[in-house]
């Protein structure tokens, strides 16, 4: 079950235009992810953590999900200065320290913190039918509109029906070993999962055609901007020009 | 058939229809022939037997291995002949879940009269009177797939009324519905002015809208009887406690 924790609000960010935030989202996190200068990374950093109380994220929300991704880092850490070869900066115990691995490690955290912040101050903040409605209105392929929209509609019902299947499966005294009956079953499971969830988009999709459904989803709202959209999107594009002369000067 | 309430000039006619799943031997439909020019029309049959399958086929999304559709008097062949047809024929599916696919109720009750050409403040307007209409006032700003079973199929059936169809086909309106939740929906397809063809097992609920019934069997619909009279034994909760039952 997706849960969309951060949706709900009255933050500045939470009432901004949806579009607004794709854009400076997409801008930021892409200059944060190519730029080479740790003072350009760093000041990603701020503008993260920035967006993030400008959103009044709840730091009790948002921990499990930086300590998920720093996890994924941890796992950098622990082999890149080991691998990263060039100087070495020391030696633990025998093993030589790569100046350049911890550099690496060091620029992948902040970069991916940074850009985590970033993504979930602006884009958590919305409902995901509201970022569909955004994507659709800056003109993002209808397909992979489409797709965003549908996948998180029928999420969860696909998982529902994967608990019933795996349910049966356990009335039935299933208990998972290592052994080739559990991993036949798990197939079975995943399998049929796909099966129903296919049935199920045809049906869908049938529900669809039967109400004049030509391939692109009708917008009903027509928002039309207000000024604080305007005052966040100028905010947005000045904290990504800083961060872009940054780069390019390093 | 021709009944009495046939208020719109429109008809449903299949000719010759025979109909095999891929893969299956024993054809669903062989040389079926039927007629539908408006009225309350129920349509039993045993599980399997074809029910939906036929709606499918009067609406195009099932094509027939051989013999015709036909809308008033015109032959269905392409795509775009049953996107007109499916203008005039609404169909509420067995699973409310499979027709409720947007965000919002408002969304998916406006997205027929969109996809008509309806502006998007006249869209609107549609979606909110037929929320009403079925009862269901304030709930525009809802989560559709948080909704339970009753609301649901009651928003389903909305998003069939907001394309104004002149025929409803019904497929199993009732399933899983409580008593409360059946009970309005009897209330709200008793008062409409449409034409409908209804798929139901559930013979009290059938017996309530419709007055002819055809049957499905060995691949043809045979008309029915009309309803008789026989004593019967039913149970209900706290049966033994004194109750009173709704008119028929």
């Amino acid at each position: 079950m997706i849960e969309e924790r951060f949706a709900l609000g009255s933050s500045l960010l939470h009432r901004t235009d949806p579009t607004v935030k794709i854009i400076g989202a997409t801008v930021l996190a892409v200059i944060i992810a190519i730029s080479q200068s740790m003072t350009a990374i760093l000041i990603g950093l701020g503008i993260g953590i920035a967006l993030a109380l400008l959103a009044r994220l709840s730091p009790r929300a948002l921990w499990p999900r930086l300590m998920a991704v720093n996890l994924f880092c941890l796992f950098l850490w622990a082999t890149l200065p080991l691998t990263g070869g060039g100087e070495t900066m020391g030696h633990i115990w025998t093993l030589p320290i790569s100046h350049k691995g911890v550099t690496l490690a060091l620029y992948i955290t902040i970069k991916t913190n940074a850009i985590l912040l970033i993504l979930t101050a602006l884009l958590a903040t919305s409902p995901v039918h509201h970022i569909g409605r955004g994507m659709q209105r800056l003109g993002i392929s209808t397909k992979l509109t489409l797709l965003l929209l549908t996948s998180y509609r029928y999420l969860n019902l696909i998982h529902q029906e994967f608990n019933r299947l795996r349910r049966a499966a356990d009335l039935r005294c299933f208990n998972p070993r290592t052994n080739i009956h559990t991993y036949r079953t798990y197939s079975y499971l995943v399998g049929m999962t796909f099966v129903r969830s296919w049935e199920r988009s045809r049906r869908v999709h049938n529900a669809m055609l039967m109400r004049g459904f030509n391939g692109t989803f009708p917008v009903l709202d027509s928002t039309t901007f207000q000024r604080r959209d305007i005052y966040i999107l100028t905010l947005l594009s000045c904290c990504a020009l800083v961060l872009a002369a940054v780069s390019l000067l390093h | 058939m021709n009944t009495s309430t046939d208020k719109h000039d429109v008809a449903i006619e299949l000719r010759n229809i025979s109909f095999t799943y891929p893969g299956h031997d024993h054809p669903v439909f062989d040389s079926l022939n039927f007629s539908f020019r408006g009225g309350h029309m129920g349509l039993i049959g045993d599980n399997g037997s074809g029910k939906t399958t036929l709606f499918h086929i009067m609406v195009g999304l099932l094509h027939p291995d051989s013999g015709q559709v036909l809308f008033n008097g015109k032959v269905m062949e392409t795509e775009e002949d049953f996107t007109i047809l499916r203008r005039h024929v609404g169909m509420l599916f067995q699973n409310a879940d499979d027709q409720l696919f947007s965000p919002s109720v408002v969304e998916d009750i406006a997205f027929g009269p969109l996809n008509l050409g309806h502006p998007p403040g006249e869209a609107r307007e549609i979606a909110m009177r037929t929320l009403a209409q079925v009862g269901l006032e304030g709930y525009e700003d809802r989560i559709t797939h948080h909704l339970s079973g009753g609301e649901k199929r009651l928003v389903a059936l909305a998003t069939v009324l907001a394309m104004e169809p002149e025929i409803l086909l019904l497929d199993e309106p009732t399933n899983d519905l409580d008593n409360a939740a059946r009970g309005r929906l009897l209330e709200i397809l008793g008062s409409l002015d449409q034409s409908l063809i209804l798929i139901s097992h559930d013979w009290d609920f059938l017996s309530r809208l419709t007055s002819t019934f055809y049957a499905l069997e060995n691949g043809q619909l045979v008309r029915s009887n009309q309803v008789t009279i026989h004593q019967h034994q039913h149970v209900h909760p706290l049966g033994d406690r004194r109750h009173i039952h709704p008119p028929c």
